[in-house]
């Protein structure tokens, strides 16, 4: 109610409410009082339409019961779960404690089951086929929203399954990625590089280093301009894993391939993201799932079976 | 033998039956009814005479139904024997290594002696519904309320309680006595006999309907050791309470007052559908007489007014006056009845199932039949045949597995090393059968379309699901832009050739622009 700047709507709200029910109470009773006049053929005397009559067929009492065991519900309900206006209620409920209150259930429920595999190094784990069963689940549900259902990414969502890490792929760093997020940043170079022309000519060098194909006389022009991005990429292109710099020298294209995608790089930079999954995971779960990815690259045969 | 006097004369124009001193008093209020036909009696202009104020609500009067002996209730008591045989039989039945009708909520999975059902066979439970409809409606086209009279759960249990109430404190008249009462010894140890007996038997029968949803053997020893889950005591309790409730208490209010059915039914009802019916004209005027009085000298019909129809009545309606609402069909005044004819000598069918055409036009039995088979009787016939063939056609020729396809929802489509184009898709592949099987995926639809899984053995489980992931690959040049139909194909690669089985599901895929 914090939108309103004073209590009157939850007034009304709850006088409507109340008042509302007091009228069924006393709607209750004063049919109980009522007579209706019958006819001894069981019909209320009324006939329209030359003769269509109006049979009185009265409630059986106990319906009565059922009213007022309605009535005795909705109050005990308003008085102990939030329904009156702004009143919170007497039992505090709201959907966000009960479902955490669930998802702490959940987690409790499934200590034992996680409690096997955190004892077990990752290894053991990406081998345990109700793990990778679990680790799978877990993937589904937080992360193949961008790295896809078989992991193996998309343009600008990296491909878990070939082996080829921006930031590590030991367990620890996966664990790590996980949990803190990462944070992929290429710097706009294109002023450190020099002109266009030699924009283009470093792109073909870089294309060279991975042989793809590549104009070799402008990839040797370009090769002396590699300086500004040796700092992150390493003098051999090769990346550096605790900067978070791609390999240049595998043919293996997160944004794009291409000598104009280069040049773009190159002149624009990107920043690229991953989300921080902390607080989303309990730790064992984080352990299952940092086991599962771990696998998809190092344990070809175990994938196989997930 | 003296029959009870004559309470009350017939009168066709103001059907006004007096209860007798052994009937429950209704306030001095005529007893209430709906006629059926169009009533020729004259328009009420002046009630005041005749009429008085009611309250709106209606005092509940206990009615004591009268045993009964005949043709219908043999019928009746073969129906509670078939169909509790089966309810309280059916979960106990093995099949396999497993309970043969268990419906697993929690594994979603619905066991039906060979047949394992998926939350996606759903429609099973629809073409179920629709049977049951058609059933109803047929039955009740033919022979009015078949259903509330021989087979409803309503009916039969409160014909099981009743049965019990009867050995514990008596016929009728015995328990309406026993009921006036002042408390006594006698009295407190029949009511509390027959209590716990009601309670023994609604408990077993709610354990029983638990029974159907987890494997009712591991229940019994559970129920034994004290370790039932929550949910399971709740159900059990409840269950049982509602056949306690329903069949030992609110019986014919059921039927009056809340069961949607007993109503709609009647809007089934028409002149050639066989109801129970009062012959009032060879009734009429009716009368005690004595037993060796000459029916032909007598100016009386064949009505001997002894009001064993009201006694037997478990709805507590008087069937000479007319088809009423409340008639359940159960035919118990018309055994009653007949029992009575040949005591006093007269032909049976006074009280019989007939229809009103018949009545009218004073058909004979065969006439009657000949118009059951009236053209909305066929088309019901027709259609629930349909249905029912439909039904079953399509359970024989089930595969023994089910898949759905999942385009990926994160990536539309992927350029890979080759310069492919890729296209994600997840195979949700049902194993229906109770043993492991392996799976082959196979796609057509475009030009040099491949497809990739990560594994080649596609194992899955008896009655297990799996989600696959399923790559379709084809050349960056394959296609313009846009969507394509692809077709995939899952067949099973067992050794054995005779049970190979395909099945085709389609899908698009992408072309990126």
């Amino acid at each position: 109610m914090s939108d309103f700047t004073s209590n009157f709507w939850s007034w009304y709200v709850a006088g409507i409410s109340l008042v509302g029910i007091l009228a069924c109470l006393l709607l209750l009773y004063f049919s109980g009082k009522a007579k209706a006049m019958t006819a001894n053929d069981n019909t209320t005397g009324h006939v329209w339409d030359e003769d269509l009559r109006e049979m009185n067929n009265p409630l059986p009492r106990w319906w009565v019961g059922l009213f007022l065991i309605t009535i005795v519900f909705s109050l005990v309900y308003l008085a102990l779960y939030p329904g009156l206006g702004a009143s919170a209620g007497n039992l505090d409920w709201t959907s966000t404690s009960q479902y955490d209150a669930e998802v702490a259930k959940a987690n409790k429920e499934l200590e034992p089951l996680y409690a096997k595999f955190a004892a077990m190094p990752p290894e053991e784990v990406a081998k345990d086929p109700q793990a990778m069963a679990i680790g799978d689940r877990l993937f589904m549900n937080n992360c193949a929203q961008c790295h896809g259902s078989d992991a193996r990414g998309s343009k600008g969502f990296p491909n878990l399954t070939d082996n080829d890490w921006l930031h590590g792929g030991s367990h620890e760093k996966i664990q790590e990625s996980l949990l803190k997020g990462r944070v992929g940043q290429m710097p706009p170079l294109a002023a450190a590089v020099g002109t266009p022309e030699e924009v283009r000519q470093l792109a073909h060098y870089v294309l060279s280093l991975s042989g793809s194909p590549h104009d070799s006389l402008k990839a040797s022009l370009g090769k002396s301009k590699f300086g500004a991005c040796a700092a992150c990429h390493g003098a051999d292109g090769k990346g550096n894993q605790a900067l978070g710099a791609p390999n240049l020298t595998d043919d293996i294209w997160l944004h794009a391939w291409g000598e104009n995608a280069i040049v773009a790089m190159i002149n624009n930079g990107k920043v690229n993201q991953m989300p921080a999954q902390a607080g989303k995971l309990t730790d064992a779960q984080l352990h299952v799932l940092a086991s599962y990815v771990w696998g998809l690259s190092n344990n070809p045969a175990k994938v196989a079976a997930k | 033998m003296c029959w009870p006097p004559m309470s009350g004369a017939y009168q066709t124009t103001q059907p006004k039956w007096q209860p007798n001193n052994l009937e429950p008093k209704s306030d001095g209020m005529p007893r209430k009814f709906i006629p059926i036909v169009s009533s020729s009696e004259p328009v009420l202009s002046d009630t005041s005479e005749e009429g008085g104020w009611g309250d709106l609500y209606q005092a509940h009067q206990k009615i004591y139904p009268r045993s009964v002996q005949g043709i219908f209730a043999k019928w009746r008591w073969g129906f509670v024997f078939l169909t509790q045989l089966i309810f309280y039989g059916l979960p106990w039945l093995e099949w396999g290594q497993r309970q043969a009708v268990l419906f697993d909520l929690g594994a979603r999975r619905f066991y039906i002696f060979g047949i394992v059902l998926y939350p996606q066979d759903f429609i099973y439970l629809t073409g179920l519904l629709v049977i049951s409809a058609f059933s109803l409606f047929l039955f009740t086209a033919i022979a009015g309320r078949l259903w509330c009279g021989f087979a409803c759960p309503q009916t039969v249990y409160s014909e099981i309680f009743l049965w019990i109430e009867r050995k514990v404190e008596g016929d009728r008249t015995a328990r309406m006595r026993l009921d006036s009462q002042n408390m006594s010894l006698e009295k407190l140890v029949k009511k509390w006999y027959k209590h716990v007996l009601w309670l023994v038997f609604s408990i077993w029968t709610g354990f029983t309907f638990v029974g159907y949803f987890t494997p009712i053997r591991e229940l019994g020893m559970a129920f034994f050791l004290g370790v039932m889950s929550s949910w399971e005591v709740f159900w059990v309790l409840f269950y049982g309470f509602a056949t306690y409730g329903n069949a030992g208490f609110m019986r014919e209010q059921v039927c009056k007052y809340m069961c949607p059915y007993a109503r709609f039914q009647s809007a089934m009802f028409d002149k050639d559908t066989l109801i129970v019916t009062y012959d009032a004209e060879r009734g009429e005027p009716r009368g005690s007489r004595s037993k060796k009085a000459d029916l032909a000298t007598l100016h009386l019909g064949a009505c001997v007014d002894c009001t064993l129809c009201v006694q037997v009545c478990p709805t507590g309606i008087d069937i000479r006056q007319g088809l009423q609402y409340e008639c359940i069909g159960c035919g118990a005044c018309a055994d009653v009845c007949d029992t009575v004819m040949d005591k006093v000598g007269y032909a049976r069918g006074l009280v019989k199932y007939s229809t009103q055409h018949a009545l009218e036009n004073k058909w004979t039995t065969s006439q009657t039949i000949r118009h059951i088979f009236r053209p909305r009787v066929l088309i019901y016939t027709g259609i629930l045949l349909l249905v029912v063939s439909l039904l079953f056609g399509s359970l024989l020729t089930r595969k023994s597995f089910k898949v759905d396809i999942v385009r990926d929802r994160a990536s539309l489509a992927r350029i890979v090393s080759g310069g492919k184009i890729e296209n994600v898709y997840r195979l949700q592949i049902m194993n229906v059968a109770e043993k492991s099987q392996h799976f082959k995926v196979t796609a057509e639809g475009m030009h040099d379309l491949k497809v990739l899984t990560d594994t080649d053995d596609l194992v899955v489980a008896s009655t297990q699901s799996r989600w696959v992931s399923v790559r379709l690959q084809v050349p960056f040049d394959a296609a313009m832009p846009g969507s394509y139909p692809v077709k995939f194909f899952i067949e099973t690669t067992g050794h054995d050739d005779h049970e190979h089985e395909k099945l085709e599901e389609k899908s698009v895929f992408l072309m990126p622009r």
